[in-house]
C-alpha cells in the first residue's frame, strides 16, 4: 500500500473498492452498506459512482475509498475490484495493479489472473436463502474476508436495515454476508491476511454527499418552500428537503416545469418564507425569465444547479464545470446576483445556508453551483455541529412597518426595508416593470436611473461580504494551482502528494464565485506560477479572473470528458507540460 | 366598514371605453361588498393590459412576468394562505404563454382566484391574435386571417373539473362583480373568463358584438352543479354566448391537503434548529 500525506497526516490505510455492474444490480447497496460499515468503525471514507442514464442495465460502478485520514477524492489503482457483470473485469482490471478481482465463476470467463478470485455469489446466495436476491449480501461478506474485518459491525448494520422486513430477513443475510465471507477466508486465503484494519467504532461520523448536504443545509437555514421539476444531479436535494418538509414546517411541491418551479419559489419569497427552487442547466436554461424577475423584484430566492455537460441533454449522469458563464449572465438587463460553488458536501451545507442569508439580507438571488461530482460524492465528517444555530430573515419588525410602507425606498446602501404582504396592515407593491419607490410602474428617466443605480449599489456590500479563496498547501510556492467549486479534493490532495515529493506547489481555491473578495487581486498577484484547473473546455474561470480582476493564469488544465479529475490525473497533466 | 376609496388608486394607462374598466370597477365593488380589507388581498398579475389592473386598486400586489401569473400566485398562497389571492391577466397571459401554469393550477387546486381578461387579441403588443381570436379575424400577423382553433379555457377548466368555472361580460358590471365575488368565496382554483372588448384592436368582437348575443344561463335555469350540462354549455360559442356559473363544487384545495399548514400559515412557524439532530441520523 502506498503511503499518502494527506492534510498533513500520513495515510496508512488507503484501500479502494470499486464495484462494477449494471443498473438494477444493486452495485449502490453494496457500496453503501461497505462504506456505512467503515464509518462506523471510525474509518474515513470518500464514495462516488459512475452511472449511464438509464434504469436497468448498461455498465455502471460504484468506487468506494477507504483511509484512516480524511480524504477528498478517489484514487485511480484498485485494491478489490467486485465485478457483477461481464463488462467490470475487461474494462477496470487495467486498474487492479496488486490488488483482486472478486466475481462470480461467470463472470470471471476467460480472464483467468492469479489475482482474479471467484466466488459463487448467487449459488451460495441461493443455498443459504433460495433467492438470488442475497447475492449483494454474500459480495459484501466477500470483500469482507479478503479484508479480514470483522463482521460485528457488518451484522448490526444489516439488522438495523432489513429490521424492518423481519427477524428471517436478518437472519439470512447475515447468514450469507458470514458465507461470502467463509468461502473467501477459508479458500485460497487461508491463513494470509493482506491488509491491517484497526477498526474503531464511533457513532459521531456520518457519510453524506453533496446533494444530501445542500438539502440539510437549506433545512437548517429554515427553507418552507421549495418547488422543483427534478432533473439530474439535482434531484437529491429535492427529495432530502421531502424527506423532512413535515418536521420542518416546509412545503415541497413538483412543478410542472423549471419556469413555474422558480416563480412559485419566488412568490413563496415574497409572501414572506425562505425559498429555493433546484436544476440542472438545462432547467435553469428555462429559468432565467424567474431570475430576472427576482433581481428587479429583489425577491430573495435560492437557485440550487447541479451541473452536468451539456449543451442540451449534453451526458445526464455525468460530471463537467460547463455552466459558470452561463450563470454570470443569465437573464437579460443588469442586476445585483451572487454565485456560491460549494467544494465539498461540508462546505455545501455551510454555503447553503451562507446562501439564503445573502439572498435575504441583499434581496437578490442566489446561486448555488455544483455538478455530478459532488452531488453524488460521499464524504466522511464529524457530525456538523449545529447547536444554537440561528436564522436573521433581514425583515421589518412589525412594528417598523407604516401604513405609508415603500417596498422600494431609495436608500445608501441600495437595500430597501423588506415587509411582507399584510405585516401590521402595510401594502407590498412589487413589480417587474421598472417602478417607484411604492412599487408601482415608472417609466420615466429619472426613476430608472435611480432605481437602477439603487440596485447595483447592493454589490458593494455583497463584496463585502465575499470569502477569500482557500489556500491549501505550502505558502509562496513556485506553482499555484487555481481552482473552483467540486475539484478542491482531488486538487488538494495532488497538492499533498506533490509537497511530500518536494515540489513547491499550493492550491489557490474558489468557493465564493461571484462577486470576488476585495483583496483577490493582491493575492492572484503575489503568486509566481499559476495554472488554472477546471472540468470545462473553455476555462470559465479562468476568463472570469480575467474579466473581473484583469487577471491572466499562466496555464490551464482543463478536463472535459465528462469524468472528475483525480489527483494522479492532476500529476500527470502537470508532468506532461513540464512545469514539475 | 372597507369602502370603494379604500382601493382607489392611481391614474390608468387604459384606452378610454375600454372593457378592462369595468373590470377594474367590478373587482373593486366585489372586494368591497366581500369587506375585504386592502391588507388582506394579494393581486398577482402577468404582463399585458390585464396586467396593469392590480396597479389601479390598493392592495398588495405582485405584478409578475407574462405568462407567470399562476406560479407566484400559488407560492405566496401556501406561504401564507390566510392571504385572499386572486390572479389577474389577459387570454394571452393567461392561455397562451401561461397555458402549462393554467391546466397544473387547476389540477393543484390552490384556493385562488384567476380574472382572465379575455378580449381576443393581444391588446398591449398592439393587435396580433390571441389564443382565443376567431378563426378568419385578420391582423397585422395573421395576414391570412386566424387558422388555429380557438382555445376553450372554460372547457378545458371543466374537463380537469376545476371547482368553479364562470363566464362574465365586462359590459354588466353587476353581473360581473356577483360571479367575481362567487369565485372569491368558493374554496379552490377558480376561473373567471371576462369577455372583455378591446376597443382599439379588436373590431369584431365589440360592445354591440357581445350584447347581441350574451344571455345569462341562470336565466335559463343552467344547474352549475351538473359537469356534462356545463361542459356542454361551454361548447356553446356563436349567435348565443352564456354567461354566468358554468360548473361548481366543492373540493379540496391544495392548502387544505398539506398537513403543515394545519396549525397556521408557513410564515407564522417557529425555526427550530434542534430537529437537525434527528436528520443526521440518516447519514450514519
Ligand atoms: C416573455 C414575454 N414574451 C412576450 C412579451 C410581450 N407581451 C407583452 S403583453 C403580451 C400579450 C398581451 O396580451 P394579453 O395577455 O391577452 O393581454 P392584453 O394586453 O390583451 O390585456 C405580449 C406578447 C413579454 N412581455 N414577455
Ligand atoms: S389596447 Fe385594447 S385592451 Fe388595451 S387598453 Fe386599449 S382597448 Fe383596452
Amino acid at each position: 500500500m502506498l503511503n499518502r500525506a494527506i492534510s498533513g497526516g500520513i495515510i496508512i490505510v488507503d484501500i479502494n473498492i470499486k464495484i462494477g455492474g449494471e443498473a438494477g444490480q444493486g452495485i449502490q447497496t453494496i457500496g453503501s452498506v461497505l462504506s456505512r460499515t467503515f464509518v462506523r468503525d471510525g474509518f474515513y471514507v470518500y464514495g462516488n459512482q459512475f452511472y449511464l442514464s438509464r434504469v436497468r442495465g448498461g455498465h455502471n460502478y460504484f468506487h468506494i475509498r477507504m483511509s484512516d485520514h480524511p480524504i477528498y477524492a478517489l484514487d485511480e489503482k484498485i485494491d478489490i475490484l467486485v465485478a457483477l457483470d461481464n463488462q467490470t473485469i475487461p474494462e477496470h482490471i487495467e486498474e487492479v495493479k496488486e490488488g483482486f478481482v472478486l466475481a462470480d465463476e461467470s463472470i470471471v470467463g476467460d480472464n483467468v489472473n492469479e489475482n482474479i478470485v471467484s466466488v459463487p455469489f448467487t449459488e451460495i446466495a441461493k443455498d443459504i436463502s433460495g433467492k438470488k436476491l442475497f447475492s449483494n449480501t454474500v459480495a459484501v461478506g466477500a470483500v469482507f474476508g479478503l479484508l479480514c474485518y470483522d463482521l460485528a459491525t457488518l451484522n448490526r448494520f444489516l439488522s438495523e436495515t432489513f429490521k424492518g422486513k423481519g427477524d428471517e430477513v436478518v437472519e439470512k443475510n447475515i447468514k450469507a454476508a458470514q458465507a461470502g465471507y467463509d468461502y473467501v477466508k477459508n479458500g485460497k486465503f487461508e491463513g494470509v491476511c493482506n491488509y491491517n484494519l484497526n477498526p474503531q467504532p464511533t457513532n459521531r461520523r456520518i457519510l453524506i454527499n453533496g446533494n444530501d448536504s445542500v438539502g440539510v443545509g437549506a433545512l437548517a437555514a429554515g427553507v418552507q418552500f421549495l418547488s422543483a421539476y427534478p432533473m439530474t444531479p439535482s434531484t437529491g436535494v429535492m427529495t432530502r428537503v421531502a424527506a423532512h418538509a413535515d418536521d420542518f414546517n416546509a412545503v415541497v411541491e413538483q412543478a410542472e416545469d423549471e419556469i413555474a418551479a422558480i416563480n412559485m419559489a419566488i412568490g413563496a419569497s415574497f409572501a414572506g418564507v425562505r425559498a429555493m427552487t433546484t436544476t440542472s442547466g438545462g432547467g435553469f436554461c428555462l429559468m432565467t425569465e424567474g431570475l430576472g424577475l427576482s433581481g428587479i423584484t429583489e425577491t430573495p430566492v435560492v437557485i440550487f444547479l447541479g451541473q452536468r455537460p451539456g449543451p442540451a441533454t449534453g451526458l445526464p449522469t455525468m460530471t463537467e464545470q460547463g455552466d459558470l458563464n452561463f450563470v454570470l449572465h443569465a437573464a437579460q438587463g443588469e442586476f445585483p446576483r451572487c454565485v456560491l460553488a460549494p467544494r465539498t458536501a461540508k462546505d455545501a451545507f455551510n454555503q447553503t445556508r451562507r446562501a439564503f442569508d445573502i439572498a435575504e439580507k441583499y434581496q437578490v438571488p442566489v446561486l448555488i453551483l455544483s455538478d455530478q461530482h459532488l452531488a453524488d460524492g460521499l464524504f466522511t465528517y464529524e457530525r456538523f455541529d449545529t447547536s444554537g444555530l440561528k436564522i436573521n430573515r433581514h425583515l421589518l419588525e412589525d412594528r417598523a412597518v407604516s401604513s405609508d410602507y415603500q417596498r422600494y425606498a431609495i436608500t445608501e446602501s441600495g437595500i430597501s426595508p423588506r415587509a411582507i404582504p399584510g405585516q401590521n396592515g402595510a401594502l407590498v407593491v412589487a413589480d417587474s416593470d421598472e417602478h417607484n419607490e411604492e412599487g408601482h410602474i415608472d417609466q420615466t428617466t429619472d426613476n430608472r436611473i435611480r432605481m437602477n443605480e439603487k440596485r447595483l449599489r447592493k454589490v458593494d456590500g455583497l463584496t463585502d461580504e465575499m470569502q477569500m479563496p482557500a489556500i491549501h498547501g505550502i505558502d509562496g510556492a513556485d506553482i499555484s494551482l487555481i481552482g473552483w467549486g467540486s475539484t478542491y479534493g482531488p486538487l488538494a490532495e495532488a497538492v499533498d502528494i506533490l509537497n511530500r515529493d518536494e515540489v513547491s506547489i499550493n492550491l489557490i481555491h474558489f468557493s465564493d464565485i461571484y462577486p470576488f473578495s476585495h483583496d483577490t487581486f493582491s493575492l492572484l498577484d503575489g503568486l509566481n506560477t499559476t495554472i488554472c484547473v477546471e472540468n470545462n473546455a473553455t476555462g470559465q474561470f479562468a476568463r472570469l479572473l480575467r474579466a473581473e480582476l484583469g487577471f491572466e493564469v499562466s496555464k490551464k488544465i482543463l478536463r472535459y470528458d465528462g469524468l472528475p479529475f483525480t489527483p494522479q490525473s492532476v500529476i500527470r497533466e502537470l508532468e506532461g507540460m513540464g512545469v514539475i | 366598514m372597507v369602502t370603494m376609496d379604500d382601493y382607489k388608486d392611481g391614474e390608468t394607462e387604459w384606452c378610454p371605453g375600454c372593457g378592462n374598466f369595468k373590470i377594474l370597477e367590478a373587482v373593486k365593488r366585489s372586494l368591497v361588498d366581500l369587506g375585504k380589507e386592502p391588507h388582506e388581498v394579494l393581486m398577482v398579475s402577468g404582463i399585458g393590459q390585464s396586467g396593469k389592473l392590480p396597479h389601479y386598486l390598493k392592495c398588495n400586489t405582485f405584478n409578475s412576468l407574462h405568462g407567470r401569473t399562476l406560479p407566484p400566485a400559488m407560492g405566496a398562497k401556501v406561504a401564507n394562505p390566510e392571504l385572499t389571492v386572486i390572479a389577474v391577466g389577459g387570454d394571452g397571459d393567461s392561455y397562451g404563454e401561461g397555458g402549462n401554469h393554467f391546466i397544473h393550477a387547476i389540477r393543484r387546486n390552490p384556493d385562488i382566484t384567476l380574472i382572465a381578461h379575455d378580449n381576443q387579441i393581444y391588446g398591449l403588443t398592439k393587435g396580433q391574435a390571441s389564443p382565443t381570436s376567431e378563426i378568419g379575424m385578420k391582423t397585422k400577423v395573421q395576414t391570412h386571417g386566424v387558422l388555429h382553433t380557438p382555445f376553450n379555457p372554460l372547457a378545458v377548466a371543466i374537463s380537469l373539473d376545476c371547482p368553479f368555472v364562470a363566464r362574465g361580460f365586462a359590459g354588466d358590471v353587476e353581473h360581473l362583480s356577483s360571479l367575481i365575488s362567487q369565485a372569491i368565496s368558493h374554496q379552490g382554483f377558480s376561473l373567471v373568463d371576462i369577455l372583455q372588448p378591446c376597443v382599439t384592436f379588436n373590431k369584431l368582437n365589440t360592445y354591440k358584438w357581445y350584447r347581441d348575443r350574451v344571455y345569462k344561463m341562470e336565466d335559463n335555469g343552467h344547474d352549475p352543479a351538473k359537469r356534462t350540462a356545463a361542459f356542454e354549455k361551454a361548447l356553446e360559442w356563436g349567435d348565443r354566448i352564456p354567461t354566468g356559473v358554468f360548473y361548481k363544487r366543492d373540493s379540496e384545495t391544495f392548502e387544505s391537503k398539506l398537513d403543515v399548514l394545519k396549525s397556521g400559515p408557513l410564515i407564522a412557524k417557529q425555526y427550530d434548529s434542534a430537529k437537525l439532530d434527528s436528520v443526521f441520523e440518516n447519514f450514519s
